[in-house]
C-alpha cells in the first residue's frame, strides 16, 4: 500500500490512475464541500452550480461555522458526513462536472464502483468522527455559495496537508467495502453455526 | 413558581448548557481507554490509520478546545428524579430545552434541528419533541441526575428493529445483532458501540437500546445471564472483519451493551442502537438546593 500526496483540483488525469484501493493519500490545495441538499439542488432540481468542479476534490461536509462582520465565515468545527447517502449523484458529478474525487466517510456501497473506473474517479475514506484534527487541515473558508442552505452550502476551503485519507475505492474497479462486506458475509455464516 | 425553583430551574439550565458543550469536547476516561485497547489490538494497515488518527483527534480536542466531531448531533438528556426533588419534570424539561439552546447560541454549536417533512431548521438543537429526555423516577430521594448524550446522525441511521418470534430464541438475537452491524459497514464510525435492547416492546426495546448506548464503556448488565450474551456479543462483532471505519480488521466494536425488559409470551423483540467511536456523555448531579456535581465517570 503505497502513500501519495495529491494537489487539487487536478490537472492530469494519471494522478488519479496511480491511486489504488488501500493506498494512504494526503491531500494539498483547494476542495469543495458539499451535502445532500446541495446536490438535490443541483441534479433534482436542475440549478447550475456557482463554482468550477472541474478535476474537484469534493468532501461531504455540513461546517460549523461562525460568520463574521464583512460577512465572511470563519471555521469552529468541520468534519465529514456518512457518504452513502449520496452515492447517486457520483455518476453525474463525474459525468457532467468533471468532478474527480469524493472525500467522505463509511465509504459508497457498489454502484459508486462502475462510474468512478469508467469516469477516473476515486472515493477516499476520512476518519468520520476526527473533526478536530480535520479543522486544523483547513486553512481557510475561501468562498460559500449557497448560503440559504446553511449549513448545506457549496463550500470552497484551502487545505494543507489533508488526510491521512485512505482511497476506499479506486478507478480501476476496487472497492476496500466491496471486499469487507464480501468477507464478512462469508465470516457471518461461520458465525452463524457456531450459535 | 417558588423562588426555590426558579433558582434550581436556572441551576438544571446552567448544568444543561454546560454538558452539552462538555460532552462534545471531553470524551470519557474509559472512552479514551477503550480506543486505546483497540489501538493495540488493531493488525490491519487501514485500521490501524484510522485509530492512530483518532486518538490524535482525541488529543487535538483537548488541545484546542475544540469539539471532538462536527456532528453535534440530536441532544438526548437522561433524567434520574428524586420524588423529593423540588422541581417538576415539567420545568426540568423546559431548563434543559433552554441549555441546550444557549449552549448552541453561545458556543456557537452547529444547529440541527429541522421540521421532519419541510426539513427547515427549527431552532438552535430544539424543535417540537426536541431535545429528547428519558425519564426514570426514583422513591426516597431529592436529588437529579442529568447524563447528556449528543447523539449523531450517522450512528443514529444505523438503528434497527426485529420482531423476532420466541421460537427464534436467543439464537435469533445473536444473528439480528450480528447482520445489524455487518450490514451498517463503515457507516455508523466503527468502532462504537453496539447499543441492544431485547424484550419489553417495540417502542420500548429501542429506548432500552439508546440506554444502553449511554453507560460507561464496558460496564456489564447486572443481570448475569444478560452480561454474559454481551460477552458472547462482543467476541463475535469483532470477528466479523468490518474493522475501523469499515475499512477491515480486528476492531469493528469497542463494546457491546445490552438493556432488557420482560415480556410477552409471544414477543422476543430486538432493538440496535449504534453509538459511533466518538461516544460522546456527560453528567451531573444536582441537589435539591440547587449545588452542581460534574461528573466524568458516570
Amino acid at each position: 500500500m503505497a502513500t501519495h500526496e495529491v494537489t487539487f483540483p487536478i490537472t492530469d488525469e494519471r494522478e488519479i490512475l496511480k491511486l489504488r484501493a488501500g493506498d494512504e493519500v494526503t491531500v494539498q490545495g483547494h476542495i469543495i464541500g458539499i451535502r445532500d441538499r446541495t446536490q438535490i439542488r443541483i441534479f433534482d432540481q436542475g440549478v447550475e452550480p456557482p463554482m468550477d468542479l472541474r478535476g474537484a476534490f469534493l468532501l461531504h461536509t455540513a461546517p460549523g461555522v461562525r460568520k463574521l462582520e464583512d460577512g465572511r465565515y470563519e471555521k469552529v468545527c468541520i468534519g465529514t458526513t456518512t457518504s452513502a447517502r449520496m452515492v447517486r449523484f457520483t455518476e453525474p458529478l463525474g459525468a457532467q462536472y468533471g468532478v474527480r474525487a469524493i472525500c467522505g466517510k463509511g465509504g459508497f456501497p457498489d454502484e459508486a464502483i462502475e462510474p468512478m473506473r469508467t469516469l477516473g474517479m476515486v472515493y477516499f475514506a476520512i476518519v468520520g468522527g476526527a473533526a478536530a484534527l480535520e479543522t486544523t487541515q483547513i486553512e481557510e473558508i475561501e468562498e460559500v455559495a449557497w448560503e440559504e442552505l446553511m449549513p448545506e452550502c457549496l463550500w470552497r476551503f484551502r487545505v494543507k496537508d489533508f488526510g491521512p485519507l485512505t482511497v476506499g475505492i479506486d478507478a480501476h474497479g476496487n472497492s476496500l467495502y466491496h471486499d469487507v462486506q464480501s468477507a464478512a458475509q462469508e465470516k457471518l455464516k461461520e458465525l452463524y453455526a457456531r450459535l | 413558581m417558588s423562588a426555590v425553583a426558579t433558582d434550581l430551574q436556572h441551576a438544571v439550565e446552567d448544568a444543561a448548557a454546560h454538558l452539552y458543550v462538555w460532552a462534545l469536547k471531553d470524551i470519557p476516561q474509559d472512552l479514551r481507554d477503550a480506543l486505546a485497547e483497540a489501538q493495540k489490538r488493531e493488525t490491519s494497515v487501514p485500521g490501524q490509520r484510522v485509530l492512530s488518527t483518532i486518538m490524535k483527534n482525541v488529543a487535538i480536542a483537548d488541545e484546542e478546545q475544540n469539539l471532538v466531531c462536527q456532528d453535534t448531533g440530536i441532544a438526548v438528556y437522561t433524567c434520574r428524579v428524586g420524588e423529593d426533588f423540588p422541581l417538576h419534570p415539567a420545568r426540568i424539561y423546559e431548563a434543559l430545552k433552554h441549555g441546550t439552546e444557549r449552549a448552541t447560541v453561545e458556543h456557537p454549536l452547529r444547529s440541527n434541528a429541522v421540521h421532519t417533512i419541510t426539513r427547515e431548521n427549527t431552532g438552535p438543537n430544539t424543535g417540537y419533541r426536541l431535545p429528547i429526555v428519558h425519564w426514570e423516577f426514583i422513591a426516597d430521594w431529592d436529588g437529579l441526575d442529568v447524563k447528556c448524550v449528543p447523539k449523531g446522525s450517522g450512528s443514529e441511521n444505523m438503528s434497527f428493529l426485529k420482531m423476532c418470534i420466541p421460537a427464534d430464541g436467543v439464537k435469533g438475537i445473536k444473528q439480528f445483532v450480528l447482520e445489524s452491524i455487518v450490514g451498517a459497514g463503515g457507516k455508523p464510525c466503527p468502532p462504537g458501540i453496539v447499543g441492544v435492547g431485547i424484550g419489553g416492546s417495540a417502542d420500548y426495546a429501542m429506548y432500552l437500546a439508546k440506554e444502553a448506548i449511554a453507560r460507561p464503556v464496558g460496564t456489564r448488565n447486572p443481570d448475569p445471564i444478560v452480561a454474559q450474551l454481551e460477552d458472547e456479543l462482543f467476541g463475535l462483532l469483532n470477528e466479523t472483519g468490518i474493522g475501523p471505519m469499515g475499512l477491515g480488521g480486528d476492531v469493528t466494536v469497542l463494546q457491546c451493551h445490552i438493556e432488557h425488559a420482560d415480556t410477552h409470551m409471544t414477543l422476543n423483540p430486538v432493538a440496535v442502537n449504534y453509538q459511533c467511536w466518538a461516544a460522546r456523555r456527560a453528567s451531573a448531579h444536582i441537589s435539591a438546593d440547587g449545588d452542581i456535581d460534574y461528573d466524568r465517570e458516570a
